[in-house]
């Protein structure tokens, strides 16, 4: 491997102004990360505009600052305050409260924070290996293999996400239309415009973005007003001892493995990896009845995960320019905002960026480390902002924002229509991430599933013919049909556990 | 009937909480201790953290008076909370505790505690925390 590349990339993180954004970035996603409601998707979402007069490696370092720091300042609040501030801390909640209560919080701070420096570097590392290898090898990829790739890449957002699979189905079928408003690439006809000039060259991805995560968040945040207010507690003792660090290594080591490996998975991420981590710990413990009692174990697992996630969920969006979850597909947005088309080539032909912005997560790993623990207090205080002064200054970033990316008015209405669906999304229980996804991966699949029937004659049999489209698309049959074999089994299983009660009846 | 003290955590609550105990105690009525933050936050510096009510419930019961803490968040101005509270719970009384405040800061801020003695249709008593207290 050559490491020329890799010691160029710490060059350019360690350029003052590259960290002082990456600095920026993680400071940014851990407050977001402390303020429930507001994710790293929101807050992404509606700072696009500001990288827009940065270089693109900055911007992108500051970004991906957020996401991960996001993931540690969820667990301030899970633990202080039995609120997690982020969805991928809700797990935390549960023993973090409950060592608060016995006035260890500053352990389950201590440990959350070891916990998610060890999983994130471990993910750095084994991105920095995996990625280029990813990439070498979709270098060989064509049309079809896009297609086939994007069109799992939906299915498994719309499958895998937590929450219904119908309303997800749905909401990224939406996505999908909305990707197809706008000029044809191919034929040049008009679609879904209804003669709107404004609409000819399609919806942009920015005032989606916006929109849905940021504007819909912020009016869903401002209805459940009236929660009762905690008094702010305090914190002391926060390094662990020595028997809690040996009590939670284990979790620390299985948490990383699981969260990178939750992390690659389209729709996978920093939630479902915080669930499973947690799950699986309990179930190995010798001493289950622990857990949610108080157990080191509960806190350590699931944060570690979350951030070996938000790690490992770069690799698809770095080596194959896939999004892999919600917030990868801004960041993905962002990047095309800059011009960087992000797929195999980036690693080639951009290595500064790529391996800048990998770097860069060594130096804010480390940052969030030394930053987390003293300034809980100052988080702390950060809550007792009213959603009442905090919202409006927040949409009115956003509205200025959206503004000033191509200076139309027209895009500032569309941030409102979306901020309008966003809400109703999210009252009705439907998660606007698969529309998103959906959204961007709707243009790549178009493009190339029209480029491939080009080049296959217009057969979709080619497909099927072709060793790596083919061996996807079975996957897309595996997960399409899991749901209906899984209730098929079932049936029969419950079937049978009749016909088996019934003999007994007669005996 | 009960007698109805404001309360938040700060020489003035406590002054208040103690003269309401007091004021409970030679009456022979129930005690409402009114703590409500203002709402729209997670975290308020003006709701009493649990140890310090039940540290509250211990010095009430030692007293002998039936203590009943309210700690739900309100909306506007704390006063027509303060108010509704009292014509809600038929309180005999309201105690509250005040604190010195400038007649700038007065014609800036407002006072809660004259909206409280300008409003309210019953008897309203004022105390001072002691000197030196806070």
């Amino acid at each position: 491997m050559d490491l020329a590349p890799i010691l160029n990339g710490f060059a350019v993180v360690l350029e003052p102004t590259n960290l002082l954004y990456c600095f920026l970035g993680v400071v940014i996603g851990m407050l977001i990360g402390v303020l429930p409601g507001l994710g790293p998707a929101a807050t992404i979402a509606v700072l696009l505009p500001l990288t827009f007069g940065l270089e693109p490696v900055t911007a992108i370092i500051m970004l991906a600052g957020i996401f991960y720091g996001a993931q540690y300042g969820g667990t301030i609040t899970s633990v202080l305050l039995r609120l997690p501030g982020e969805a991928s801390s809700v797990v935390t909640v549960f023993d973090g409260y409950a060592l608060a209560a016995k006035g260890k919080a500053g352990t389950a701070l201590g440990i959350a924070a070891i916990g998610s420096f060890v999983g994130g570097t471990v993910s750095i590392v084994a991105l920095s290996l995996v990625a280029p290898l990813v990439a070498g090898f979709a270098l060989d990829f064509g049309p079809p293999e896009y297609t086939a790739l994007a069109l799992l890449g939906i299915l498994l957002v719309s499958t895998v996400s937590s929450g219904d699979r119908v309303k997800a189905v749905i909401a990224a079928a939406v996505g999908l239309l909305l990707a197809v408003v706008g000029r044809d690439s191919f034929t040049g006809a008009e679609r879904f415009t209804f003669g709107n000039l404004d609409l000819a060259d399609g919806l942009d991805f920015v005032p989606i973005a916006m929109g849905l995560f940021g504007l819909g968040e912020i009016l869903y945040n401002l209805e459940e007003r009236h929660r009762a207010a905690q008094a702010p507690s305090k914190v002391a003792n926060v390094w662990p001892s020595r028997e809690d660090l040996r009590q939670s290594s284990g979790a620390i080591g299985r948490g990383s493995v699981i969260g990178f490996v939750l992390g690659l998975l389209p729709g996978g991420g920093a939630v479902l990896s915080s669930l499973a981590a947690y799950a699986i710990e309990k179930r190995r413990s010798k001493t289950p009845e622990r857990f949610g009692k108080g157990a080191v174990e509960g806190v350590a697992a699931p944060e570690t995960a979350n951030n070996a996630a938000a790690t490992s969920s770069f690799i698809p969006l770095l080596s194959l320019g896939i999004p892999a979850n919600a917030t990868m597909a801004v960041i993905f947005g962002a990047l095309l905002i800059q011009g960087v088309t992000p797929g195999p080539q980036l690693v080639s032909q951009e290595p500064e960026l790529f391996w800048g912005v990998v770097n860069s997560m060594y130096i804010g790993n480390i940052l969030l480390l030394i930053l987390s623990i003293p300034l809980v207090g100052v988080f702390v205080r950060i809550l007792r902002v009213r959603a009442t002064i905090l919202a409006p200054i927040t949409v009115l970033i956003t509205l200025v924002g959206v503004y000033t990316v191509r200076n139309s008015v027209f895009d500032i209405f569309l941030v409102i229509v979306f901020g309008a669906l966003g809400y109703l999304m999210k009252k009705l229980g439907f998660d606007p991430g698969p529309l998103v996804l959906a959204f961007v991966l709707g243009a790549l699949l178009e493009n190339n599933l029209r480029r491939s029937l080009l080049l296959f004659d217009g057969d979709p049999a080619g497909f099927l013919t072709r060793p790596i489209s083919g061996t996807l698309f079975f996957v897309f049959l595996l997960v399409a049909l899991l749901p209906l074999i899984q209730s098929l089994v079932n049936r029969r299983r419950a079937a049978r556990r009749d016909a088996h009660r019934d003999t007994k009846e007669l005996v | 009937m009960t007698v109805l003290a404001a309360f938040v955590p700060t020489p003035e609550g406590e002054a208040a909480f103690a003269a309401g105990l007091e004021e409970a105690a030679r009456r022979g009525e129930d005690l409402l201790l009114l703590n409500s933050p203002r709402g729209g936050a997670p975290v308020s510096a003006d709701a009493a953290p649990p140890e310090l009510v039940e540290q509250l419930s211990k010095r009430a019961q030692a007293a002998g008076v039936r203590l009943d803490v309210r700690q739900d968040a309100h909306s506007g101005d704390l006063a027509d909370e303060v108010v509704r509270v009292a014509e809600q719970s038929d309180a005999s009384v309201i105690v509250i505790g005040l604190r010195r405040r400038s007649p700038v800061g007065k014609l800036l801020m407002g006072s809660t505690a004259q909206r409280i003695l300008l409003d309210a249709d019953r008897p309203v008593l004022a105390v001072k925390p002691h000197k030196g207290a806070s």
